[in-house]
């Protein structure tokens, strides 16, 4: 059982990490996804798994019971994990509505030391206009690591 | 004594739902955001008093036995620790009158600020490794929210590197948390302490401790983790940079002394060269990044990063001196960089830009608060008899100590680089007259009749601090001294959890 749930945990990471590698925000949301339940599987397998025992000291006699302190940790990872990835989705709407890209080698906007700072003032409103990615285009001249490296792995 | 724990940890949660509860203005949201403030502070303030007069102070939530429940526990390290915190959160509230519009207030700074407080606090004063996690996170969604309020288009790109590598870390520390509940079978970092060393496998503790290096390491920006903090923290408005660079990279600090000096002493031991060579890329990426910019808040961002390695200098030296001046570079550290942040946005205020080449003349009009910058980049630079002087005499007489001439050497040359980014700020932003061509209209309607109040007091007032750290350090090199001490002789603390004569085998 150990066995399984580790191989599965190995595979799970390898596919997060691969996704994580893209410039694709999106794709590496899913990765974000996939590595938080590897966490919750490792506390899981790491506690001690019991098959086919409630993590109750049930009083018929029957010594076997699951540990019940991983299944309260993960429930508490996966609730954090749950608020932080609908957090992250929003996030990335809003960038990509605000920035026209997923690329984040394209997301070099602040990164710009010549950008005059517009933190400071009340926010200009955001935008769902196409026109931010032209805005977004002409930022991007004359930094180094421009787009054109970019893609999409 | 012990109600003040939990006081110090619901007091800002509980200001939290108030403020996000009550309605009014942003003035009465803020006027009760300061109360707040002021509040934890003098708690805070208590519980160092008793901490430093009676010991460790520690409490079992719920009243569950010490290693099934979760501890809170204020050593004096942590109580500091606090105290600073609610200083920082003070003067950020003050601050925030200016730069906190209406629709900010509204959109929840004020509740964010202080759930962000209350997770640091949390943070500080957990004696459960679970529980840190869960205060992290505290933490980490407040900042997520602060760091998207309001919501321009800057903003939301710093946001997504920033949100993107902290899960990481965040996800990275809850793997290793279940690790190392799969070797020990108890979270409370007192147990660990004694539950660690009689583990077989103690290869698997070293990897597990810099599995935590790692996730507690791209919280505190660490080197080669720290590409996060630039990309963000010049994007935010004034006051939540000020909060973020005084505390959020200083709580990942305190999480990796606190794991590495009670959780794994040993393995500390054997990696404390890579943490030293760590501490030394950091103060050099640091400071050579700071170099490159010409935005003041972008120079500043990379300062928190070099002042980041020279705290881990404190763990990688391993020694009480060394931790001891970690400690009191970490105060002054975490008040300092608030207080630049702050400065940094009176500048913009004034000058109508942060950055360099479009700043001038600001000597000319405005000498008292020109004097003011110049006395806070000079505690920076480590100038004597300032308190960034004693941080960095207390680190070289650990090197000495040690004998480690190589990292005096290292300390003494990259001290003397951070002094040129610094020296460029004030002569580019003060001494140079301001330029005419550009930006005229800019100018005019930028340029206020004079500096807000509510900025000049909590900058003031974190001056008037820094200075009297500087003239009269004893007490602070003091309490640093007995808090490097227990750290690093844990005893008091785990016989404050755990009670006197509990055998380590059951």
């Amino acid at each position: 059982m150990e066995l399984l749930m580790s191989a599965l945990i190995g595979v799970l990471m390898a596919a997060s990490v691969w996704l994580m590698l893209s410039r694709n925000l999106v794709k590496f949301l899913f990765g974000l996804v996939l590595v938080s339940n590897v966490a919750n599987l490792i506390i899981f397998t790491v506690g001690g798994l019991t098959v086919g025992a409630p993590p109750l000291i049930v009083d018929d006699g029957n010594p076997v019971y699951a540990n019940s302190l991983p299944q309260a940790l993960v429930l508490t990872a996966i609730v954090i994990g749950f608020g932080l990835v609908s957090f992250t989705l929003i996030l990335a709407l809003r960038a990509y509505q605000s920035l026209g890209t997923v690329n984040v080698d394209e997301m070099v906007l602040a990164e710009q030391s010549h950008v005059v700072a517009a933190a400071t003032t009340p926010s200009d409103a955001p935008s769902t206009q196409p026109a931010i990615s032209v805005n977004a285009a002409a930022h991007n001249e004359g930094d180094t690591a421009g787009p054109s490296k970019g893609g999409s792995v | 004594m012990t109600w003040l724990l939990i006081t110090c940890l619901l007091l800002p949660i509980a200001t939290a739902a108030l403020t996000f509860m009550i309605p009014g203005d942003r003035r009465v949201k803020g006027l009760l955001s300061i109360a707040g403030m002021a509040l934890l502070l003098l708690f805070s303030l208590t519980l160092l008093y008793a901490v430093a007069k009676h010991g460790v102070l520690s409490d079992q939530m719920g009243s569950w036995q010490a290693p099934m429940g979760i501890t809170l526990i204020a050593d004096l390290f942590s109580a500091i620790l606090i105290a600073v915190t609610a200083l920082v959160g003070l003067a950020v509230a003050v601050y925030s009158f200016i730069d906190i519009d209406e629709s900010r207030a509204n959109g929840g700074f004020h509740t964010f600020l202080h759930m962000l407080i209350g997770g640091v606090v949390g943070a500080f004063i957990t004696g459960d490794l679970f529980n840190l996690y869960v205060w992290f996170e505290v933490m980490l969604i407040s900042s997520f929210a602060l760091l998207v309020l309001g919501g321009n288009r800057i903003q939301l790109d710093g946001a997504v590197k920033y949100v993107a590598i902290n899960l990481i870390s965040t996800v990275v520390l809850l793997a290793s948390i279940g690790l190392v509940y799969g070797m020990t079978g108890t979270l409370n970092m007192a147990d660990l302490h004694q539950r660690i060393p009689l583990v077989e496998d103690q290869g698997l503790v070293s990897v597990v401790a810099v599995l935590f290096l790692i996730a507690f390491g791209i919280k505190a920006a660490v080197f080669p983790l720290y590409f996060w903090l630039p990309a963000s923290y010049h994007t935010l408005p004034i006051s939540v940079s000020a909060v973020f660079a005084g505390l959020m990279t200083k709580v990942g600090v305190y999480a990796l002394i606190r794991t590495f000096t009670l959780i794994f002493p040993d393995a500390l031991a054997e990696i404390d060269r890579i943490i030293l060579t760590i501490a030394i890329a950091t103060m050099i990426a640091g400071v050579f990044g700071a170099l490159t910019q010409g935005d003041i808040r972008r120079i500043l961002s990379f300062h928190v990063i070099a002042s980041i390695g020279f705290m881990l200098l404190g763990l990688g030296l391993n020694s009480t001196l060394a931790m001891s001046a970690a400690i009191f570079y970490m105060v002054q550290g975490i008040l300092l960089k608030a207080l630049l942040f702050m400065m940094a946005g009176i500048v913009g205020n004034l000058g109508g830009s942060f950055s360099l080449s479009q700043l001038g003349g600001l000597y000319r009009d405005r000498p008292g608060f020109s004097l003011l910058f110049l006395l806070a980049i000079l505690t920076l630079a480590g100038i004597p008899p300032l308190s960034g002087f004693w941080a960095k005499v207390m680190i070289i007489e650990a090197g000495l100590e040690l004998s480690a001439f190589a990292v005096i050497a290292l300390v003494l040359l990259i001290s003397l680089i951070t002094f040129i980014p610094l020296i460029r700020i004030w002569s580019e932003v003060f001494w140079k007259s301001a330029p005419q061509s550009l930006h005229e209209e800019q100018q005019q309607q930028a340029r206020p009749a004079q500096t807000p109040t509510a900025a000049l007091m909590p900058v003031i007032g974190l001056s008037l601090v820094l200075l009297w750290i500087g003239l009269q350090p004893a007490a602070l090199i003091e309490g640093a001294d007995r808090s490097a001490r227990n750290l690093l002789a844990p005893q008091s603390y785990v016989e404050a959890v755990l009670g006197p004569a509990l055998e380590t085998d059951q």
